[in-house]
């Protein structure tokens, strides 16, 4: 298999055409070594007869189509694993970037994985405070789920994803945890931040860093995110360990994969992204989950920061079809000051339903969160109407609402960076809001409960 | 017959050296034995899309033709099962491969050692053709399986016999009009790209009930009918399917899982053996048969998915049952066309989409129907094909949604706006319709209420209304209304917040019967006729609605079918109350 080719007959973009071989496989690691000694990595796009399309993973700088050498490893893009790569950093393509020694593997896995067998998987179901009301009491979070971060430029996602990852525990247990970051084309700055927090809070023992910045090869990161669930996979289903994945940034991810695309000259779907960017972004954010059986499980939190903050732009449209929600962060509540600034009504989790109510968080979660919902959405509606012809074109109720809805924003929504709130401080809030609103407006909680944490009284 | 592999790009594979070849038939690929399908032939190059992950294939690998099309087993054993796009059982491949799929697994989808009890229906001699019943197996206790005559088969039976058996035993011979004798079974295969033959389409009639107030008094749909879900992430189509899955009156219902989230069929797998049939009171899962072929598995199966789900939906509705298809999403169906159809080079039409897509949406479509099954007894089935879309941005000029919109005859046009309210189902009653109001108005007329079909007009006038004086309001403030007016917009909350919304989480809400629609619909429109003749006489609208009969208007979602009189009661209660304002009003006058 370690034979050496030299016959390039093609170099485009990050794309190399490699002829007069023999026995190559699709998917295959490929070695290209340049004249000068120096070695980069590939992977073969296309096997042909005799010959194989190679996709390089560093620039192609520098290389001719003389004097390189060429060698098919026979196997494709592995990952080596063993328990010591907790508190490592490697490289985009999964090298030791902290100046440490190689893993010597206890196990070598294929970084692409294979899909879960969907009878296999165990539905989440288990609440994690955050201790963030937004998210605890609105949009719910439970482990094994995979929830992005709708962000744009200039918003404090990497804030808040560092908040949630300190805070972040189950109700009532400790467990074996790890977290895995992996950072695509981030700043030199930004991936500080994220390393930083993980060392203030004692995380960075039990961290496994994939970092490719802004100026390392592009085409790298669309391994590095494969990579970093790789390794969350080993972490979560062979050591049962609950793994709390943090892919930053989106974007970067899919517009490497558009480059890659057009090299290869492929018809392309929307904004010049490839047809199979919806396929190729669910082969990530699925390995999310849970397993019948096993004790771990990958809760995922991807990052992307939404173009003109564009929630149709393809990037996180075809997100918000595959993961399990979103959380939507809104430039309006930020220029307001409003920390976290999460536009709740755009913020939705899928699992929240099974991850609350009695025996998991409390028995009135659910109707409470939908009231607030409601209630917070009309008082916007009224407040839209008030912009145009005042306040007093609105009617009494109307005004209530208005009220509601500011009050909602500056007491629930806004808190502290370091503010932790319990999911029964969250609740109580919530209540304590909804009793400047009349009884008889609140339809979505059952009359059972309004008459337990409402009051019985009747306020019209 | 073998060939060799020449090319590997991703789940496109190109063969040399297998001459007979013929299109769309199976073969098995490379060393692991990949399944593949063969879908063109140039020359001697044969182009193959493959059911699985093609890393680590590479050219020189051998290809084997297998002879024959994709199909699907039909026969007993299919009930509460779940399979991927090429109908292979997960719980089997979950055993044998472990928690990730592995490649290259072959399993029979019918159990092959699970024993039937086989009571068979006609006599040695009888002269039998393609549908006729040969007899029954009592699959679950919600379902008689029909075990038919194949359909291209007819003759003299031979042999019959009732007894336990396996679905690959013979339990009888029959002879066919050149004298060849056939071995029956309780299972045949079926090619899934051709339709199975039926006696006669006929006009549908009859509701498919599904007890989701929107849809089945605003937006109704029928048994064989087709409808269009669609709408942008988060708008909730996936539980408007499984809401259908649960509820809809259907003797069986096929659930395609397409290119979706894995979880969402783990919770179909959780939920539904939990949940009774209203109607039979057997847990749902005995009625269910899930295709699971989620997002991140091999994009050629995905494609396949959708006819695997509806050949078994046609076998069933050829048994005399109705049957409810729920595709979520075509659109992810339409991608794997497209990714595949990228790959072999062909010119794009509309967005990248091959330009052959919407005779495939329509043909796919077509497929369901009211029908007069094949077989000498008269057997009337059907299947509905209720199809999610998901355009990109919620836009509906994706090419998707309007080849969907030219075959389909109801539309539930989903709304973010409401979805983010947490308004659910959300489906928005200004753009959505049902060509199918004609039929239903008839059977609402004789099984429901006289007044049925006027009461949801009355009600869709509201909401017109409504919409028409909200852009007023807009302008220049609520004060510009009359009371009338302001009554028109009291009642379309009422509407929309009393009846339109629906907690499908709630033990009651989540299914209301037509009867329990009409009562509902009935109280709201009847406060607003005896609120307006209260107008009328000059009585102030905040004191109408004030009284307290419109927070019990706000509680009929929650009661329960079995204390529904108190809903005919809550009609005379509210005549009286205002009856008695009136009487009030004219003695002050």
């Amino acid at each position: 298999m370690s034979k050496e080719y030299t016959s390039v007959s093609k170099i485009s973009g990050p794309l190399v055409l490699v002829e007069n071989i023999e026995n190559v496989k699709y998917g295959e690691v490929v070695e290209v070594k340049l004249s000068n000694g120096e070695i980069r990595q590939g992977q073969v796009l296309e096997a042909q007869e005799g010959a194989a399309l190679v996709q390089m993973f560093a620039s192609t700088q520098d290389l001719s189509l003389k004097g390189m050498r060429i060698k098919f490893l026979g196997h494709v893009l592995e990952i080596n694993l063993s328990p010591s790569i907790l508190g490592r950093t490697f490289d985009g393509l999964g090298r030791p970037r902290d100046g440490g020694p190689e893993i010597i593997p206890q196990k070598r896995m294929d970084i692409n994985g294979s899909p879960i067998n969907p009878y296999s998987r165990a539905y989440p179901s288990e609440f994690i405070q955050t201790g963030i009301s937004a998210i605890d009491g609105m949009n719910t979070i439970v482990r094994g789920q995979k929830i992005p971060i709708f962000s744009g430029a200039g918003l404090p996602h990497a804030t808040l994803a560092a908040q949630i990852e300190r805070q972040a525990r189950l109700l009532n247990e400790e467990e074996k945890f790890a977290v895995v970051f992996g950072a695509m084309g981030l700043t030199f700055e930004e991936a500080n931040f994220f390393i930083e927090n993980f060392r203030s809070t004692g995380a960075l023992e039990r961290t496994v860093l994939f970092i490719n910045l802004a100026n390392d090869p592009v085409i790298e990161r669309i391994a590095t995110p494969r990579f970093a669930l790789t390794a969350a996979e080993y972490l979560a289903f062979d050591l049962d360990m609950h793994v709390l994945v943090i892919l930053s940034d989106m974007t970067n991810y899919a517009e490497a994969l558009r480059e890659v695309s057009a090299a290869r000259k492929e018809v392309p779907g929307r904004r010049g992204y490839p047809g199979y960017l919806y396929t190729d972004l669910a082969t990530l954010y699925e390995r999310a989950g849970r397993i019948k059986g096993k004790k771990g499980s990958i809760t995922l939190i991807p990052i992307l920061t939404m173009p003109e903050d564009d929630r149709t732009h393809p990037i996180p449209d075809l997100t918000g079809y595959i993961t399990e929600g979103q959380i939507f962060l809104s430039r309006e509540l930020y220029r307001r000051g409003i920390y976290p600034p999460i536009d709740v009504l755009q913020s939705l989790s899928r699992l929240m339903r099974g991850g609350i109510g009695e025996g998991r968080t409390r028995k009135d979660h659910g109707d409470l969160s939908n009231q607030l919902y409601a209630a917070y959405s009309r008082g916007l509606e009224a407040k839209e109407l008030a912009v145009v012809l005042g306040e007093a074109a609105l009617t009494e109720e109307d005004v209530l609402f208005l009220e509601f809805s500011e009050e909602f924003e500056d007491k629930f929504i806004r808190q502290g960076e370091y503010e932790n709130r319990s999911i029964f401080e969250t609740l109580d809030l919530g209540w304590k809001l909804l009793k400047k609103l009349p009884r008889a407006s609140l339809k979505r909680i059952r009359p059972e409960y309004l008459d337990e944490f409402w009051g019985k009284e009747d306020a019209s | 017959m073998e060939g060799k592999i020449v090319r590997v790009a991703g789940p496109l594979v190109v063969a040399k050296g297998l001459p007979n070849v013929k299109m769309f038939e199976m073969v098995r690929v490379g060393k692991l034995q990949l399944f593949g399908e063969v879908i063109g032939l140039d020359n001697d190059l044969v182009y193959i899309q493959v059911y699985e992950e093609t890393q680590g294939i590479g050219p020189g690998e051998p290809v084997y033709a297998l002879g024959e099309p994709l199909s699907v087993e039909l026969g007993p054993g299919l009930i509460g099962q779940i399979y991927d796009g090429i109908q292979r059982p997960l719980n089997k491949l979950a055993e044998v491969g472990g928690d990730f799929l592995s490649r290259g697994l072959a399993f029979p989808a019918l159990d092959r050692g699970k024993k039937w009890d086989f009571e068979s229906r006609v006599k040695v001699g009888e002269y039998v053709e393609g549908g006729d019943i040969l007899g029954v197996v009592q699959e679950t206790s919600a379902l008689e399986h029909r075990i038919l005559v194949p359909p291209n088969l007819r003759g003299k039976i031979l042999e019959i016999k009732s007894g336990t058996y396996t679905v690959e035993d013979v339990i009888g011979i029959l002879e066919d009009e050149y004298g060849n004798s056939h071995e029956l079974k309780l299972m045949h295969k079926w090619p899934v790209r051709y339709q199975r033959p039926v006696k006669e389409k006929l006009p549908p009639q009859i509701p498919l009930i599904t007890g989701q107030r929107v849809l089945d008094t605003f937006f109704p749909l029928v048994k064989g009918g087709t409808a269009c879900v669609p709408g942008p992430f988060g708008s909730g189509k996936t539980i408007i399917q499984h809401q259908l899955a649960k509820w809809a009156d259907a003797e069986v219902v096929v659930y395609i899982g397409c290119g979706e989230r894995g979880n969402e069929m783990t919770e179909v797998l959780i939920e539904f053996p939990e949940l009774k049939d209203p109607r039979t009171g057997k847990p749902l899962m005995e009625r269910t048969i899930l295709i699971a072929n989620t997002s991140n598995m091999p994009v050629a199966a995905r494609e396949a998915s959708v006819f695997t789900g509806i050949t078994i939906g046609e076998y069933f509705r050829d048994m005399g049952y109705h049957v409810a298809l729920m595709a979520d999403s075509t659109s992810r169906w339409a991608e794997a066309m497209r990714e595949i159809s990228g790959r072999l080079g062909e010119m794009p039409g509309e967005e990248g989409y091959p330009a052959y897509l919407a005779s495939r949406v329509a043909g796919f479509y077509e497929r369901a129907g009211l029908v007069k099954c094949l077989g000498k007894e008269e057997k009337i089935g059907s299947v509905s094909i209720i199809g999610a879309v998901s355009p990109p941005g919620g836009d509906l000029s994706d090419p998707v949604v309007q080849a969907t919109l030219r075959v389909t005859k109801v539309f539930w046009g989903l709304d973010a706006r409401l979805a983010f309210s947490r308004h659910f189902p959300a489906v928005d009653w200004l753009v959505s319709y049902s060509l199918y109001l004609e039929p239903v108005s008839n059977y609402w007329k004789e099984r429901v209420a006289e007044d049925y079909y006027s009461l949801r007009q009355e009600a869709m006038s509201i909401l017109q209304r409504e919409a028409e004086l909200q852009d007023i309001v807009r302008l220049v403030g609520m004060e510009a209304l009359s009371p009338q007016d302001r009554l028109v917009l009291e009642t379309a909350r009422s509407i929309r917040e009393d009846f339109l919304h629906q907690n499908a989480l709630h033990e009651v809400d989540t299914y209301t019967s037509p009867y329990k629609q009409y009562l509902m619909l009935k109280n709201i429109m009847n406060f607003y006729k005896v609120a307006l003749t209260l107008i009328e006489e000059g009585y102030p609208l905040d004191e109408i609605l004030k009284m307290p009969e419109r927070e019990k208007i706000a509680r009929m979602k929650f009661v329960p079918e079995d204390r529904i009189k108190e809903l005919e009661d809550l009609l005379e209660e509210v005549r009286k109350r205002l009856e008695g304002i009136k009487e009030g009003l004219r003695e002050y006058v």
